[in-house]
């Protein structure tokens, strides 16, 4: 049944297995962009890109990969893949690249890259790597985005720059929240998250604090 | 000597690269169950960065920075390296936390004993990295490098020590099934950040 | 060959190194003249919109961007110890770049810490102006580039003043890395909007415009100086104030804006 197993390997990440919300990975680099929506989302489609990538590149070559030096290879796949999409945002989408700033180089050391890696691609083969680093990715993006959005829809009362809630500095009624821009909300927003997305999936709750 | 006092302060309070940039978030949750071991990476991750961030320094002010292999030959000076500055650094830090282990192990072994399972985990630690990359972005010099590295990476140790306590105490409260672990660690991170904010005096 | 043998290891090693940089030289190379592209067109632009020769927030072409400028915009290298225009005689005008020069200790100089108001350390020693020409080939506007520390980071802007050399036409900072939402909202075209209309120097010459921290009373005597601050961003705030302060004092614009000064007084009389 190949073909139940590339969906699962896809869909699977998004919701039951999502990266952050059980595995803990990868939410270093990108908390701090995800005060609007559009950051998160280029943020988002630049894990998107290195994911799929670096999966199918190393699980390409995982058989030829020497042991002993296989975490280096793989670190310097996914570094050469990032600085390809830093080129490329600082070329097509100047303004991003410009708030994202350091944000972009640190995909690098998104553990998501580097665990799915190790755990997945060296194991399989590419194309279904690559679907499992695309669904990995889609995950780490869905909660990215969320937070994105509450952020920028509470702390300035905008989607993607457009004004959803009248200011009351503008004469409208909303008084904006300044703490959602500040980074500890990001913290208190993922941890709603996870409490919502376990009160569904209650086979997740950890049993030890 | 004022701007570096300034600087060390910062990015150790203010400027603190996992409450401040939520850097090295990954090892910092999955590390903070006991104060023990949470010291062990702590320190770990000072040693890395103060020689990290100063060593990044140099290459980036003598090889990759715009006009900087002027030193080599004046012809060179039009060349911009820049681009290569992530897989450098990245590539040094890998280096280091390989040297440093096998130095412990070599010389310090009860050292190498104690920390020696954290060191692996420092190189995809994002916190170093970042510190790299700011300290190219904020354009430090040498010194101010040095200074950089030194303070946020005990900033760093700082809020995982602390988080590892309050962890520690967590145990005994009574925590919504829901929220139970992560969840709950997600928002006292939160709270500490937000304390931690007073110290930038905004 | 053996998967784990020193051969297998070093011909990986050296097979992944070539691809890996031909892979990001070719990159870094291929994109690079989009980026300076984009780089220069959001200087012009930011240009424009501080003199604002266009709206905000309207998608505009880079032809249209190039034709405003080419047309509209004299663009002019001032010496900022005296104040005089300088030419390619000197230094290559048309290939000069501004933010290489601050860091060029050939072309930039040292700011003594008690006038370093800005908090930049060095500062170049040539500075470009874009002069708005206006009806019948006169001086509109002059847009000087500023800059200086904020909270976090070096705020980059420019700063469009009326042809009297003393009142705000209007503000844009294209390049900065302060918090979102607080510090960035240097960037919001609502706040951005409060400074035209404002003065720089009072009657004596001394520079009074100033970010306040909180709201400017309307009945305050100098509410012709002041500029409501950022609420949560005291710092940002302060920093602006400062870097005009610095970039429109003696030490950097000061010669070149008493000497506009006196130019349009005779212009005046004459």
């Amino acid at each position: 049944m190949p073909e139940t197993k590339a969906k699962d390997v896809l869909i699977d990440p998004i919701f039951r297995n999502n990266p952050i919300a059980l595995q803990v990975l990868g939410i270093c680099s990108a908390l701090a962009v995800t005060t609007k929506v559009e950051t998160s989302v280029a943020m988002a489609l630049s894990v998107v890109f290195v994911l799929g990538c670096s999966n199918a590149a190393v699980s390409l070559i995982r058989n030829f990969i020497p042991t002993n030096i296989r975490i280096i290879v793989q670190m310097t796949i996914i570094a050469s893949l990032v600085i390809v999409v830093d080129q490329m945002l600082q070329a097509f989408a100047f303004d991003a690249s410009k708030q994202m700033s350091v944000f972009v180089g640190l995909i690098i050391t998104n553990c998501i890259v580097m665990g799915r890696a190790e755990a997945f691609a060296m194991k399989n083969p590419p194309l279904i790597s690559a679907l499992d680093g695309i669904g990995n990715a889609i995950g780490y993006s869905v909660i990215l985005i969320v937070v994105g959005f509450v952020r920028e829809l509470f702390g300035s009362g905008a989607i993607w720059g457009y004004q959803v809630f009248p200011l009351s500095t503008e004469g409208g009624w909303y008084v904006a929240n300044g703490l959602l821009l500040l980074p500890p909300s990001a913290f208190f927003i993922i941890g709603l998250f996870i409490w919502v997305l376990r009160t569904f999936k209650p086979e997740q709750v950890e049993q030890e604090g | 000597m004022d701007e570096h006092l300034k600087i060390f302060m910062a990015s150790i309070f203010a400027e603190n690269l996992a409450l401040a940039f939520f850097l090295g978030m990954c090892t910092f949750l999955a590390v903070s169950k006991t104060v023990k071991t949470a010291l062990g990476l702590g320190v770990a991750v000072i040693v890395i960065m103060t020689i990290t961030i100063p060593a990044n320094n140099l290459i980036y002010q003598y090889l990759l920075k715009k006009g900087a292999l002027a030193w080599i030959n004046p012809s060179w000076g039009g060349i911009d390296l820049t681009f290569l500055s992530l897989i450098s650094f990245i590539g040094v830090i890998a280096a280091m936390v390989q040297i440093l282990e096998m130095t412990l192990d070599r010389f310090f072994p009860p050292l190498y004993n104690a920390l020696g399972i954290f060191l692996p985990l420092i190189t995809v630690n994002c916190a170093i990295l970042g510190g790299s990359l700011f300290m190219q972005e904020r354009d430090y010099n040498f010194s101010e490098s040095c200074v950089f590295g030194f303070g946020s990476g005990v900033g760093w140790a700082l809020a995982i020590a602390a988080l590892a306590g309050i962890r520690e105490k967590m145990r005994y409260s009574d925590v919504p099934d829901g929220l139970k672990g992560l969840g709950i660690t997600f928002m006292t991170v939160g709270l500490m950040a937000l304390a931690f904010m007073s110290f930038g005096g905004m | 060959m053996k998967r784990d043998s020193t051969a297998q290891t070093l011909l990986v090693a050296t097979l992944l190194c070539v691809v890996c940089s031909v892979i990001v030289a070719s990159a870094a190379v291929g994109l690079r003249h989009f980026q300076l592209e984009n780089k220069q067109l959001d200087q012009k632009k930011n240009v424009l919109i501080a003199a604002g020769l266009i709206e905000e927030g309207r998608a505009v072409s880079q032809q249209e961007m190039d034709r405003l400028f080419s047309e509209k915009i004299h663009r002019v290298l001032i010496d900022l110890k005296t104040g005089k225009v300088v030419d390619s005689s000197v230094i290559d005008v048309e290939n000069y770049d501004q933010r290489e020069a601050a860091s060029d200790p050939a072309r930039s100089q040292s700011i003594e810490p008690a006038a370093d108001l800005a908090r930049i350390k060095r500062r170049e020693k040539y500075a470009f102006v874009y002069e708005v020409v206006g009806a019948g080939g006169s001086v509109d506007q002059l847009v000087l580039p500023i800059y200086g520390k904020g909270l976090w980071s070096t705020l980059y802007g420019f700063l469009a003043l009326a042809s009297d050399g003393n009142t705000v036409r209007g503000i844009t900072f294209y390049e900065h890395g302060e918090t979102a939402g607080l510090g960035a909202e240097v960037e919001n075209p609502k706040w951005r909007a409060i400074w035209p209309g404002k003065q720089v120097f009072d009657e004596s010459g001394d520079i009074r415009l100033e970010v306040l921290k909180g709201h400017v009373s309307p009945t305050s005597p100098d509410v012709k100086y002041e500029v409501d601050g950022i609420s949560g961003a005291t710092i940002t705030s302060k920093g602006v104030s400062q870097l005009i302060r610095y970039w429109l004092g003696p030490d950097a614009f000061g010669p070149f804006l008493e000497q506009f000064h006196q130019q349009q007084d005779q212009g005046a009389d004459a």
